[in-house]
């Protein structure tokens, strides 16, 4: 298959319309084959980024290279990138065939490989007898591999996708994302893919880039990301955090520490701190006892409510000044717990926290 | 489907509008459908005039030629006007408001006298002409076919413009755009894309055009001068120049069967339509 991929070099790319600014100071480098997702809130500018990069817009600032040649003033259709729309954007009045045929008639492919190529691709994504239908005999999930056919049949140096799986239900999503990353891994395209759905994010990319108010915020492996968030926006954006305000930042041997409440916290070092920050947890890296912890972090905490989820269970504590904790422990070590009363001691160790700007 | 609670007030809003039509135009046509086996006397011979009678028929044929033309010229020129006018800009689509919808509320009898005035021996047109140097004596550029063509497609362009611009805006802007990033130029859009997707709307305006045609008296019998007769214009001849109100009468009720019938295949297409165009 073909190894065509490219790399994308984004240079403080910015998009404004009128006085709106969309897009800001973008500068991005995408690497050949890899699979980026564009994470954020609906209006964080994540879609606009993606229809500059498909030419369909133009970039009011910045440089767009593709392997080092500027295609920045380059027309959509010069670009050639595959992309699937948000509702796939199938032609109604082509069959599944057609439609996937079409690309390659637009480059004027010989008849005989167009019908090799599709008839191959159509096995691919698992479409076999459904070639002469229309695209609104088929479901959703059959929509999407049509979709997904069409843009990858011509061999695009890069495949963007729209929040392709937004109309699928949560079983079928799952499947298509497996797929997904199934063809990303065969035909080795660099896939650039939208999304606000956190999880799916996490699950599919080689790399996050989190956007929030046309901003670019952070860009990681989903591992770095979801664990070395370097705002609080990104911390609180990915999965559930726990953020404990601490006071009287000072520097020790084991990294830097604040005070909550009564409770000195400790966490690995960060330089850039004025005098108050936030401190931040993940519920799955906290533990809860009765006593306080011989070694590491530990704030005294209420029960205040439990929510069974199957096969863990979320609990939810009050500290003393009232700041909500949430900690997620496997069933059967929380109904251990829970026998001991409402007074805890909700501990982690000193790695397993991270302290953020007050303000980001 | 409709409960049978919700059918009473929807006959009861509907009901004047049966009662006018009954009496307006069902019963009166119902008496000239009557002459047309009566006079001057009873049996269908005035029918077997309609298809033997060489005028008739030549009267019948030069209709169904000028209307296509017309059906043609009228449905490719909206095409292309409403097309600036649902993905143009702003100006360009007031500019096409203006001109399109402006002369619905003049006259048809005003808008004939205004080709007129531009056609004439001694018209606009023809007195620009020669005093260009271009021609020397006027062009007959009135009472001739192409005259009548060019103030019918004026009249009915309008009407096109309507069933097409509703076909052109549940154009989903996303699939164009597929097809830009697919490679395709924008000729092979619209080809492949944009002209296959509002094809129901083309059918759709050329069978109103042609329909609405076929009854057209005002502009053809101005602009045609009595040289090229249209059927609306042969009934009016029967009937008051030279009373032959059993000819006049069965030459109508044959238009009306025509209209009718291409009516219901309006009908059909837009039940069709309907059905095919859910998404």
């Amino acid at each position: 298959m073909s190894k065509r991929a490219v790399g994308l070099q984004v240079i403080g790319i910015g998009k404004s319309f009128g006085h709106f600014t969309a897009l800001k100071d973008i500068t991005l480098d995408i690497a050949p084959g890899e699979f980026l997702t564009l994470l954020g809130p609906s209006g964080s500018g994540k879609t606009t980024f993606l229809m500059l990069l498909a030419g369909f817009q133009a970039a009011s600032e910045g440089r767009l290279l593709s392997d080092g040649i500027d295609i920045t003033r380059s027309r959509a259709e010069d670009r050639s990138f595959g992309m699937v729309f948000q509702g796939y954007a199938l032609f109604p009045h082509k069959s599944v065939a057609q439609n996937i045929a079409f690309p390659l008639q637009v480059r004027g492919v010989a008849r005989e490989d167009i019908a090799r190529r599709v008839d191959a691709i159509i096995a691919r994504v698992g479409l076999v007898g459904h070639e002469n239908r229309r695209p609104a005999q088929l479901s959703g999930g059959q929509q999407q591999r049509v979709a997904l056919a069409r843009a990858l049949v011509f061999e695009p140096p890069v495949l963007l996708l729209d929040e392709p799986f937004s109309a699928l239900d949560k079983h079928l999503r799952g499947r298509m994302q497996e797929e997904v990353a199934r063809l990303h891994g065969e035909f080795g395209t660099t896939f650039v893919f939208v999304t606000h759905d956190q999880s799916e994010a996490l699950s599919l990319s080689s790399r996050i880039a989190i956007f929030n108010h046309g901003r670019l915020l952070q860009v990681g492996a989903p591992r770095d990301i979801y664990e070395r968030p370097m705002s609080r926006f990104v911390a609180e954006f990915l999965g559930e955090i726990n953020l404990l305000p601490v006071g009287g930042i000072g520097h020790c041997a084991r990294g830097t520490s604040g005070m909550f409440e009564e409770v000195r916290l400790t966490a690995p070092r960060h330089e850039n701190l004025k005098d108050s920050a936030v401190l931040a947890v993940r519920p799955e890296h906290m533990s809860v006892s009765a006593e306080p912890p011989a070694e590491g972090n530990g704030v005294p905490a209420r029960l205040a409510g439990t929510t069974y989820l199957g096969s863990a269970m979320r609990l939810a504590f009050a500290t003393r000044s009232g700041t909500p904790l949430t900690v997620t422990l496997p069933s059967e070590a929380a109904g251990r717990i829970l026998a001991h009363g409402q007074d805890f001691w909700v501990t982690w160790s000193f790695e397993n926290g991270f302290l953020l700007p007050e303000q980001s | 489907m409709r409960s049978s609670s919700a059918l009473w007030p929807t006959l009861a809003l509907t009901a004047p509008l049966v009662l006018f039509l009954a009496f307006a135009y069902a019963v009166p046509f119902l008496g000239v459908a009557l002459w047309s086996v009566t006079l001057p006397e009873p049996g269908l011979g005035q029918y077997e005039r309609l298809v033997g009678d060489p005028l008739v028929q030549s009267v019948f044929l030069r209709t169904f030629r000028i209307c296509l033309i017309v059906t043609v010229i009228a449905v490719a020129c909206a095409y292309a006007v409403t097309y600036v006018w649902v993905r143009g800009s702003r100006l360009q689509r007031r500019l096409i408001e203006i001109c399109i919808f402006v002369p619905f509320w003049i006259s048809l009898l005003t808008r004939a006298f205004g080709w007129l005035v531009l056609l004439s021996t001694r018209g606009i047109v023809n007195s620009s002409l020669q005093v260009l140097g271009l021609t020397d004596g006027p062009l007959a550029l009135v009472r001739n076919e192409p005259s009548v063509i060019a103030g019918m497609v004026h009249v009915l362009i309008p009407f096109a413009v309507l069933p097409l611009a509703s076909a052109m805006r549940t154009v989903d802007e996303r699939m164009l755009l597929a097809a830009r990033g697919m490679g395709a130029s924008r000729l092979r859009i619209f080809w492949s894309v944009f002209l296959p997707l509002t094809l129901p709307g083309v059918i759709g305006a050329t069978l109103i055009v042609f329909v609405f045609s076929l009854g057209f008296f005002v502009t053809p019998a101005i602009l045609g001068g009595g040289r090229s007769i249209m059927v609306a214009e042969l009934v009016y001849l029967r009937m008051f120049q030279s009373p032959d109100w059993g000819l006049g009468a069965a030459i109508s009720v044959a238009l009306v069967v025509i209209v009718a019938a291409l009516m219901g295949l309006l009908a059909r297409f837009a039940r069709l339509g309907l059905m095919g165009g859910g998404r």
